[in-house]
């Protein structure tokens, strides 16, 4: 009798430490989990303003500009145009 | 071997006492009366009524989150972005609580950008919550809160940023500081764009971080991302010719759509003035307006085409049937209408080429003032076309039952009906088309219909195409509106502005025409209001616009140049003086 009341005791013993081991754990992975969500969303942002950034650089009116501007560049007069059939 | 004797202390002679066995029992019975008392307690407590408790050790660590929702993006048919929310910090105070020393409210106003007076004037009020400055960059708020003043707190807040800045702007419209949708597309697709922010329940530990996620309440619910069928090439395309072309003739106001004929997708929708949507101080109403959908004018000429329509529809002429139209002048009642240039007899087709007055309200009198409102009608006049844009006009076109003789006949070459530009782009799909007339988009179509209502036969819509190509040709009213490489065909506009009931010297001049006419693909419409640098007719100057446009857009597109390029380049000799002066009609 006393022998199982012991082997009892250490099992609920054991079973309370693991209870306490495995909340500790679910604690430590759920901080991880709202980490990385929140990493995410911080990603989730940067891109937003990537992409306005790349919009902002891209933007034809510039485009434009730099090509006229800096690069020298125009449309090509009517002669200087060949158009290509394509072969049927 | 000792025995080991027993002593047992209860039987120890000097400390018997007779007492009398109540006492003990008394005592026993108090004491568990006392620990019955406390189970019951205890019972009551975390048994029966547990509410309360739970409710206060919930209170302790347990928190609603709410979970920030973003606005959807708004993009062009190619993905390029056009509108993105970005998060940014708004700056709020609680003033009873802000006891700033002199230092700290120098070194904030400094952050704020704002006067230290003025920082002071806020934090003295006399309410519970003042913002003190919001939709700031995160990195600056980052260093406001970096100084960790007592009583000034922080607030996540969202910012609309539209890339595009005024090129875009009317078509996109903008939205509030609570990021609300409060015109053009971010009203129109509120419902779409708006997310809805969740919240979800969860305990907090001593340092308040987040241990565990109870339940979440709502989930958030981001905004939808919406495609619009806009093309931001053709957009800036379009955009920059009408600007240019309201600095050369010092027009009051411009606007521009171009719209894909065979999907009914606006391609591009420009209007001048305009503003900067990320910049939105000192507006006027004269910027905000999109002239495309909430401007109405009598659109003249560009009309006349129609009448044609109606007429070979009908059988009562043929293209090549002859009209007189001289001696350039007719009586209706009491008014007299009149060609700005004597023709004499022309056919149908020449009549649209050269504009004629006089020509299309003969071809007009055919009809009966309801056979006309039917037309209208069918065309989209004198109604919105329920776009969904905030703010549609839809024109006036009054019942059949009112017309006098001469209303019906300046009706026939646009005078007495007001149309917006969007309609009548729209009502010349009707030619481009072969005949039919398809619901437009400003979101992107992804199956566009196969056919629309039919309004015109397809002969009679390949009749007014050649006629409208002879409009837009030598000998018509607009050679201007002439594309290198293309063929184009398009008709010219140059109404009186009507104020107060008169006609003005003013002018609303117009082109609406489509390309390249062997199968078209766009359709373009141009309105100039009130140039006043000397020119005012619409061929000369709406029709360089509309060439400008569809030069650009059609390489864009990368559609095949369908007329032979006149190779100018190797022309040696001078070129010859101008063969045809431009025919430029009024009216």
């Amino acid at each position: 009798m006393m022998r199982l009341d012991a082997v009892l005791v250490a099992l609920v013993v054991a079973s309370a430490l693991g209870v306490v081991a495995s909340q500790h754990q679910a604690r430590k992975l759920f901080g991880a989990l709202e980490r990385e969500q929140t990493r995410a969303h911080g990603l989730e942002v940067e891109w937003g303003q990537l992409q306005l950034e790349q919009s902002t650089w891209a933007a034809h009116g510039r485009v434009e500009k730099l090509a006229r501007e800096r690069l020298g560049l125009s449309a090509p007069v009517q002669g200087q145009m060949v158009v290509l059939e394509p072969q049927s | 071997m000792k025995k080991q004797r027993t002593v047992t202390f209860n039987h120890n002679p000097l400390l018997k006492r007779e007492l009398p066995a109540w006492r003990s029992r008394l005592v026993l019975m108090a004491l568990l009366g006392c620990s019955a008392a406390l189970i019951g307690r205890s019972l009551y407590l975390q048994g029966i009524h547990n509410e309360f408790l739970q409710a206060k050790g919930e209170s302790r660590y347990a928190r609603v989150l709410e979970v920030p929702a973003t606005r959807g993006r708004i993009t062009d048919r190619h993905g390029d972005m056009l509108a993105v929310s970005t998060p940014v910090r708004s700056i709020w105070a609680i003033p009873s609580d802000a006891r700033l020393e002199p230092a700290q409210a120098r070194q904030l106003a400094k952050l704020l950008e704002v006067d230290v007076a003025e920082l002071d004037a806020r934090l003295g009020a006399s309410r519970d919550f003042v913002y003190l400055k919001r939709q700031v960059a995160p990195d600056e708020a980052e260093r406001i809160a970096a100084l960790k003043l007592p009583g000034i707190h922080q607030q996540r807040e969202y910012r609309r940023f539209y890339p595009g800045g005024e090129v875009m702007a009317h078509v996109l419209g903008f939205t509030s500081v609570e990021d609300r949708g409060q015109e053009g597309i971010e009203l129109a697709y509120e419902k779409l764009l708006a997310g809805q922010a969740g919240s979800r329940r969860v305990i907090r530990d001593r340092r308040g971080q987040v241990v565990e996620d109870v339940e979440s309440i709502r989930p958030p619910r981001d905004g939808q991302d919406v495609a619009l069928a806009m093309d931001g090439k053709i957009q800036y395309l379009a955009y920059s010719a009408l600007r240019e072309a309201m600095t050369t003739h010092r027009a009051k106001a411009g606007a521009v759509v171009v719209l894909d004929v065979r999907t009914g997708e606006v391609l591009a929708l420009a209007n001048a003035p305009t503003f900067n949507p990320n910049n939105r101080a000192n507006l006027t109403g004269a910027q905000l307006r999109n002239r495309v959908f909430t401007d109405t004018f009598e659109p003249g000429s560009v009309m006349k085409p129609f009448i044609a329509g109606l007429a070979l529809e009908r059988g009562k002429f043929k293209a090549e049937t002859s009209i007189d139209t001289s001696p350039g002048r007719m009586t209706i009642g009491t008014a007299t209408i009149s060609d700005a240039h004597r023709h004499g007899v022309l056919t149908v087709a020449q009549i649209i080429q050269k504009s004629s007055n006089i020509g299309t309200v003969k071809m007009a009198q055919q009809f009966s003032p309801d056979e006309m409102w039917r037309l209208f009608d069918q065309l989209g006049f004198g109604a919105p076309l329920n776009l969904g844009f905030p703010g549609e006009a839809g024109g006036r076109l009054r019942p059949a039952k009112s017309w006098r003789p001469i209303e019906q006949a300046t009706m026939s070459y646009g005078h007495g009906i007001s149309v917006s530009l969007i309609q009548m782009a729209r009502a010349y799909l009707a030619f481009a088309r072969d005949g039919d007339l398809l619901p437009l988009s400003l979101v992107k179509v992804d199956a566009p219909p196969a056919a629309g209502k039919q309004i015109f036969s397809p002969k009679v819509a390949r009749e007014l195409r050649t006629m409208l190509e002879m409009a837009a040709g030598p000998g018509g009213t607009a050679p201007k509106a002439q594309v290198p490489g293309y063929r184009v065909a398009g008709k010219t506009g140059t109404a009186h502005k009507l104020e107060g009931g008169r006609y003005t010297n003013k002018y609303v001049s117009s082109f609406v025409g489509f390309a390249p006419v062997s199968d078209p693909r766009l359709v373009v419409a141009v309105m100039i209001d009130e140039p006043s640098a000397g020119q005012h007719y619409g061929g000369a100057v709406a029709g360089p616009v509309f060439a400008r446009i569809v030069e650009g857009s059609l390489r864009a597109l990368g559609i095949a140049p369908d007329a032979p390029i006149t190779p100018l380049q190797l022309a040696r000799k001078p070129a010859d003086p101008a063969p045809i002066a431009a025919v430029q009609e009024s009216m």
